[in-house]
This record gives structure tokens, sequence and C-alpha cells, in this order.
């Protein structure tokens, strides 16, 4: 046997022994999307690690220093998380009942269909439109003192509660539907067993349905977490963009753009990773305690 | 076996129940009738197939009685009391899935333990139930794994322990052999007649295998469009069935049309196109009538010439002991038959029913 | 299940569907409010306006210049959906039917551009394509718009890919096909839902892509929806109702190929198409 494989002449070709591992003329059509992704993703990616430890001026670290040196910049960081952590809260804490009995609902379609309009059109648009419907002569000011809940109109625009609204009204929906593509993932039948066996409505909840959904959830919140962490064009048009809602994504664009130092943008932009990594990665060590199989059931 | 019986010790018999009654039962989904008023009534410890063709509504009766479904008309008794107003959770009934829907999260230990501590049944008592239960269905030695870890059969397994731990009434089972393969099918099959017999509960079991009814049930329900065509022992239907679906479902596979000509006894001519058909007799049927002769493939058995029905063979195959094959009547009918030896495909044969094992439906106006 | 019909239960059915309802009304009285307003004569501090006029539709499309800005948005919308087609499909079916080393460590990186915000890596990639020459051109827009529409795609059809089975091209092979003809007449037809699904998808989701190409847009590389900012943005200049007339517009352009679209997937997997992914990579 190994005198055979020693030989040379009944050596497979260098064609076969690759195509053995998997790697063929077909292996070969990964190419184009990958030469893309790093041109244009990872190669960007690492060229702004680096432009950021090359300063105009200073040390190597002389970005990350004046960033944390100065209070008009750190204090990006907390405004940003200021507007992030309780949104993506509220969002995904109300989404989980709604998901709940809306999977009940036989035509689910066109409440999801409207909810999916403010995730596509976007930030830009319900921004120009919250400044109208939230402005002190819009119809939300109106109809709450049409019903006397205020005297006169309350201020909601070019301030928190402005990028505070647009955040909800793009993330609820985003959340929402993740919520609900878990909860429609898990089989009815494994309520319904529950239920036989005697576990109450309460008792399905955090018996059954939680263990299996808190890995899913812990995965909308991170991704609707890093969207509202990178909140930009509402937080310039319907907020404070000098004052409260000044987050760390307006702290890099101006950076680069309006004083032309990209590698301090670069730098910022970096920051702003770090600091969602560093909440996803808090967010995504509880999801080591819970069950992370299939929610399906056994074979079926 | 004795290992069975000192699990049968420990997990005890089934708190005695009344009987089960269905009172014109009706379930309406849009405007289709699942259910179009269903009458039944189980005696405790009757084992009870529904049997039927999917869509038969058989699967949604076995959800109105688990509670999952709300009935759209008639009610359901348990020992005389009133249960079809009650939460699933409050019957307290025993159901093994189609899927077997454990628990994903929680071991094997705890999908069968769940029912008993949704009950607040004490630690002890619970650990000594489980595991009875677990050696009842003979699992000892999984308690830790994860439902993902086990294999189909074992999975179903646990489902069937987990049913019956908290002592149910009445143990529900929607077709709970469908993912398994044939060999695990009549093991379990086995197993399940098993286990009824020795907790002593009444079970219900929805299948669309007439042969695991067959074999399963002190008695069979068939139904059909939401409506029960009859109901027996696995004798009667097999023998007796009172209607063509049914006979259908028996295996009588040939049907012929043809016209009642003569009664006496409970023998029955038969005009089918000119031949001459004996069969059994049913009491409602009377000379003149437009009937339906059901013969099954082993009891219309083929000769070279003389009286029968005449036909050309289409196909034939060896099963073992005797031929079975499929030939066309004059008319282009459908005839399965069984023959003592080969025939050419087109050869020419004769038919002949067995007269007393031939049967006589009327044919609906 | 049957129906629990306690007052707990009821009140809080009751709530539920009142916080759906609240959400439901106050979004579609902020898109309902920039209709109107596109429409309006005057519209200060009433529940409606004075009087209805389409003029402002008129205004905008001239003082916004919308004819270039439609026309180069397609023209970038469509080169996107070209380019991120034949890249991504072509990539996703190597990923679907091979296995070899390195496979995982692919799809990671192909799924970070979608989980990562835009604006962490818009702006290195803006710099380096400034650095190169085409930020602020027409090619320039493309390409940061192909960082996320490539992996987007390649992720829609991989699953897709997995479930035509690799033996009906085996079949096609066994039966005579060249490559060409089993890709034309084989896999062409049986791919062609997804891509269709795929495309549209991102079709609509690089028309509303804002921050990407905010980034890299020059003043004749703009889309609608960067115009639209820069309107909005420099709000007080215009009349606001010709703000909103453009608003309209883009929405319209958007919501026509989401309606299309959405004859292809369901709305749940607009958003979930990614998370899939995430769940087990």
């Amino acid at each position: 046997m190994s005198a055979v494989a020693a030989g040379s002449p009944s050596r497979p070709s260098l064609r076969k022994r690759l195509s053995a591992r998997g790697l063929d003329a077909t292996t070969l059509l990964v190419l184009p999307g990958i030469v893309v992704t790093l041109a244009l993703f990872v190669y960007p990616f690492l060229y702004g690690v680096v432009d950021s430890l090359v300063p105009k001026q200073g040390p190597w670290f002389a970005n990350y220093l004046k960033f944390f040196s100065e209070p008009f910049q750190y204090d990006t960081i907390f405004a940003t998380l200021w507007l992030a952590l309780p949104v993506t809260i509220i969002n995904v804490l109300v989404a989980i009942p709604i998901a709940f009995r809306v999977r009940l609902m036989r035509r689910q379609r066109l409440l999801t269909t409207i909810l999916v309009l403010p995730v596509t059109l976007g930030t830009v648009l319900v921004a120009d439109g919250l400044l109208n419907y939230l402005g002190p002569r819009g119809w939300f000011n109106r109809t709450l003192m049409f019903l006397d809940l205020i005297d006169h109109p309350i201020r909601l625009t070019n301030n928190y509660w402005g990028v505070f609204a647009s955040l909800i009204i793009t993330g609820f929906p985003f959340a929402f539907l993740l919520t609900l593509s878990y909860v429609t993932g898990i089989d009815p039948a494994i309520e319904q067993a529950a239920a036989t066996l005697g576990a109450k409505a309460r008792q399905r909840f955090t018996r059954i349905f939680l263990p299996l959904l808190a890995p899913g959830l812990i995965v909308t919140f991170c991704l609707a977490f890093v969207q509202a962490f990178s909140v930009f064009p509402s937080a310039i048009l319907l907020g404070a963009p000098s004052g409260p809602t000044r987050v760390i994504a307006i702290a890099a664009y101006q950076a680069a753009f309006e004083q032309y130092d990209h590698s301090m943008g670069a730098a910022i932009a970096i920051i702003m990773g770090l600091v969602q990594l560093v909440v996803i990665l808090a967010v995504l060590s509880l999801r080591q305690v819970f069950y992370r199989g299939p929610a399906a059931g056994g074979k079926g | 076996m004795d290992f069975a019986e000192n699990a049968l010790a420990g997990t005890g018999k089934s708190s005695q129940s009344g009987r089960l009654e269905l009172i014109d039962v009706r379930r309406v989904f849009g405007n289709y009738n699942a259910l179009d008023g269903i009458n039944l009534a189980v005696e405790p410890g009757e084992f009870i197939a529904l049997l039927g063709p999917s869509g038969c509504g058989k699967s949604t009766a076995l959800n109105c009685i688990a509670g999952l479904l709300e009935l759209t008309g008639g009610e359901i008794r348990l020992a005389g009391k009133r249960i079809d107003e009650l939460q699933p959770e409050a019957r307290g009934f025993g159901m093994v899935f189609q899927n077997y829907a454990l628990f994903p999260h929680l071991s094997v230990r705890k999908n069968v333990g769940f029912g008993l501590s949704m009950q607040g049944v004490p630690g002890a008592e619970s650990a000594k139930r489980i595991s009875d239960a677990l050696a009842l269905v003979r699992l000892q030695g999984q308690e830790g794994k994860l439902p993902g870890q086990l294999s189909g059969g074992q999975q179903q397994r646990v489902a069937i322990a987990r049913a019956i731990v908290i002592h149910p009434p009445l143990v529900l089972m929607d077709e709970p052999l469908s993912n398994l393969d044939a060999k695990l099918r009549l093991e379990m099959r086995a197993e399940i007649r098993g286990i009824h017999d020795q907790i002593g509960s009444t079970t219900i079991y929805v299948t669309h295998d007439q042969d695991e009814a067959l074999s399963l049930a002190d008695r069979i329900v068939v139904m059909r469009e939401g409506r029960i065509r009859q109901i027996g022992t696995p004798q009667d239907l097999y023998d007796r069935p009172n209607h063509p679906d049914v006979a259908d479902f028996m295996g009588f596979r040939t049907r012929i049309p043809g016209k009642l000509v003569s009664v006496s006894g409970n023998r029955a001519s038969v005009d089918a196109g000119g031949v001459r058909l004996e069969a059994v007799a049913p009491g409602h049927v009377s000379v003149g009538d437009r009937v339906l002769v059901s013969i099954r493939p082993e009891d219309l058995v083929a000769v070279d010439e003389g009286e029968g029905l005449k036909a050309t063979v289409n196909s034939i195959e060896y099963r073992g002991r005797a031929f079975f094959g499929l030939a066309t009547g004059p008319d282009g009918s459908e005839l399965f038959f069984r023959a003592d030896r080969t025939y050419p495909r087109g050869a020419s044969i004769v038919l002949r029913p067995l007269a007393e094992r031939t049967l006589l439906f009327k044919e609906k106006a | 299940m049957i129906r629990d019909n306690g007052l707990a239960s009821r009140l809080w059915r009751f709530a539920i569907w009142a916080i759906v309802a609240l959400f439901v009304l106050n979004l579609l009285g902020v898109i309902l409010a920039v209709v109107v307003n596109s429409l309006s004569t005057r519209w200060l501090g009433t529940w409606l306006p004075l009087g209805w006029t389409t003029h402002w539709y008129v205004d905008a499309w001239r003082e916004f210049q919308l004819t270039p800005v439609l026309i180069v948005t397609f023209e970038i919308v469509f080169a996107v959906v070209v380019i991120s087609g034949l890249v991504g499909v072509t990539t996703a079916y190597a990923l679907a039917r091979r296995d070899f080393p390195g496979k995982r460590l692919m799809v990671l990186i192909f799924l970070l551009p979608l989980l990562l915000p835009p604006l962490t890596y818009g702006i290195p990639l803006a710099t380096v394509l400034y650095r190169l020459g085409v930020g602020g051109t027409f090619w320039g827009v493309v390409l940061a718009n192909l960082v996320p529409a490539v992996p987007f795609v390649v992720l829609v059809m991989i699953p897709f890919i997995e479930q035509i089975d690799p033996r009906i091209e085996q079949a096609a092979r066994v039966f005579g096909a060249s490559t060409t003809s089993l890709f034309v007449r084989i896999l062409l037809p049986l791919l062609l839902p997804g891509m269709l699904a795929a495309l549209l998808l991102v079709l609509v989701r690089t028309l509303a892509m804002f921050e990407l190409t905010f980034l890299t847009a020059g003043p004749t590389s703009q889309t609608l929806v960067v115009s639209l900012y820069y309107a909005v943005f420099a709000s007080g200049v215009r009349a606001s109702q010709s703000i909103d007339a453009m608003a309209v517009v883009y929405m319209v352009t958007t919501l026509f190929w989401l309606v299309i679209a959405l004859q292809f997937v369901n709305p749940t997997q607009i958003v979930a198409r990614s998370r899939q992914q995430t769940a087990n990579p």
C-alpha cells in the first residue's frame, strides 16, 4: 500500500488532489465576490485602521488621545448611547408581546407590509415627515391639544425627542419583524404540548418560549442596537446636532469631511465600531446561558 | 417483562375515569365543515383508533378533545361533566404529537417531568415517577440528553413517557408513528399497545394506516369528510364494512357497478353488464336497486375459462404463495385479482368472485 | 387553543392592539403629513391646508433638477443591481455547491458588511475612493454601494441554490448538456425566482441607501435620497411644500419597487434575511 502511494507514476494529478479538497473550476466562481469584498471592504477597513494611526501631527495614538481628551468629542459616545440604549430596549421589549399576538393572526401580511414601509423608506424620509408631523403646528401636537392633554404645543423637533421618535419609527418595525420571524419559527405544537401538560399561558411563555427565543432576541437586540447607534441623518435633521444629539457619527463625519482630517475621521469611525462591539459582546455573553439549538422540535 | 411490571407498580393505574362522550361535535373552518356532527362514546380503558385519509377530520377531532381547537357546536363530556369549554391545560390529558413536539431546550428528564412540575408534584415523588415512566418506555440512561441528541424512535418514547407520566385519564395520539421507518413502526406499534394495556388508561389514536388501526385498536372509527362512516371492532370493519369508502379502506379494491336482480336469504344476485355475480346481501337493498359490488383481490380468482367476469390481463406480479394482478374488464373497469399461475400481458382470463366474501352496497341516487 | 376570556387576558390583548394601532396611526400620520403638505397651498396651524394644488411638484421638479437626479439615481441603482447580481450569484453558487477550506471565514467576511452600520466602514472607504480619484464620481458611488449589495445577494442566494437538487445538474450532464446549455437551459430558469427576489431587494435597498452614497457622491452623482437630505438640511431656502413634493417623488419611486419586490418575498424577509445567516453561519 505505502509502496504504491510513494510511487510517483500512480500519484494523482494536482487537479484531482485539489478537487478532492473541494477546489475545482466551480470553486473558482467565488473569486469575483472575494475580489470585490477584499478590495472594497477589507482593504479600506484595514486602510482606515492604519490611517487612524498616522495622524496629521503627534505620535501614532494622537487621534485617539485627542478624542478622549476633549469632552466635545468623547461626550458623543454618551450622547449616542443615551439615544441608542433606551430606544433599543423599548423597541425589543415592545416587539415581543406584539409578535406573540400577531403570530396568531391569520392575515399578518397587511400589518407586516405597513411596518416594512419605514424600514425601506429610510431615515431621511422619516426625518422629513417627522419635522412636519411632530412640529409645533403638526398633527401630533394638535391631537394632544384637541384631547386636552396639553395646553400649548410641546417641542418635539430639533431636540433629543425628535431623534428618539425617528429611531422608534424606523427601529421598532425592524425589531418587530425580526422577532416575529423568530417567534413564528417555533413549532406551534411545542406550545400545544406544554398546554396539554398543564402549563398556563404565563408558564408557557416563561418556561418554553422565553428560553427558546432568548438567543434570537439577543441577536435582535444587537442588530437593533447597531442600527440605532449609527444614527446619522435624523440626528442632524431632527435633532440638535451641535447639542444633545451630537452623536458619534456626526463627529466622525465632521472630522473627515468638514475638517478634512481623514485620519481623525477614521479614528472616530473605529472608536464607534469598538463601542458597538463592546455592547454587543456584553449582550452576546448572555447568550451562553441559554439553549442554542433549533427551535423546531424533533425531526419532523 | 417483569421489569415492565415493576415500572407499572410505580406508575400506578391511571385515575379511574368515566366514559368520554362526543355529542354532535362540530368544527367549521371558514365555510368548510371539518367536523360535521360527530357522535362517539368511548368506554374507560378502551383503545380507539380514528381512521381515515388526510383531511377527513380525524386530527381536528383529536385537537377538539385535547382543547387545542374550539368547537363550533356540540359538546364533549368526560364522566358526565362538560369539558369542551376548559382550557387545554385544565383537562389533564396526555397527548403525543405527530412530530413529538418535545421541548428542544430541556433534557429528557425535564421534558418528562414538565407536566409533573406544572401539577406541583413534590420533587421526590416526581423523580420516582419520571424514572418509572422512562423505564416503561425503556429509555433509562438517557435522562440527561437533549431531544436533538436522540434518534426518532427515542424521541417518540420520550413523547410517550411525557404524556403518560401525569397519569392522564385520556391519552391522545396523533399519528405518532408516521415519522418512523417501517421496521421501527412495527416495533413501536406493539409497544404502544403494551403500554396502554399496562397503564390501563383510555387511548384515542389517530392514524391513516388501516394496518395500524386494525392491529392496535379495540374499536375503530372510520371517518370521511368530517363524518363518521362506521364504528366497529377490527373484525367488524374488515369483514363487514357498511360503506363503499370503508370497504375501499379495508382493501376491497375492485368495484363493479350493477343492478340487483334477486335476493334469497343472505345471498344476492347482481347483473353486472350481462354477467351474474353472487354476493352477501345487506339488509337495506331491494331488487332493482343500482348497486356496487366490492371484492378484495384475494377473493377474485383468475381461471382460464368458464363462468365469470371476462377480462384482459394488464399486469401481474408474484407475491410469494400467489400471483396478484390487475386486469381490465370489457367496460374498462379495473379488476384486482389473484391467480395461481402467471399470465402474459393481454391474455384473456375469467375472474370468479368468492360469493361469501363479496360485498354489496346500494349506490347513492 | 381555546381562547382565555378572563378579564386580565382581555385587558392585555386590548393593550397590545392599542399599542399596535397607535404606532400604525402615527406612522401613517407621518407619511400622510408629507403627502398632504406637498399638495397644499398654505398649511399653517389647521388640521388640513387652506387649499389644494399640484404646482409644488412642478416647482420641485425644476428647483431640485429632478430629471437629471432621477436619471443618475436609476443609472447608479441599475449598475449596482447588475454587477452585484453577476458577482453575487456566481459566488453564491460556488459557496452553495462546494465545501473547501476557508469557506466559513469567507461567509463571515460576507456577513460583516451587512451587520456593520455603513458609516463605520463608509468613512475609510470614502477616503480610499477619493485617494484613487473615483470619489465624487458615478463609479465611486456604484463601488461604495456594491459593498453591502454583493454580500446581500450572496447570502440570499446560498440557501436558494442549496435547495436546488445538484442531481438535476448531473442529470442534465448525463443527457449531454454542455456547460453553456446547462447554464442557460437548466440553472438560469431554476435560479430566476431567487435572483429576481434578491435583485429587487438590492434595488430597493440601494435606492434608500443614504450613508454610503452621501459619503461618496459628488454634485453630479447624487441619488434622490441624498438630494432629499440636502433639501431638508437647507429647509428654509425652499418652500416646505416643494421639499415634501420631492419627498413624495422619492417615496413613490421606492414604494413602486417595494410593491414589486413584495410579490416575490415576504415582508419579514426584507429584514430577516441576514439574520437567518447570523443564527447559524
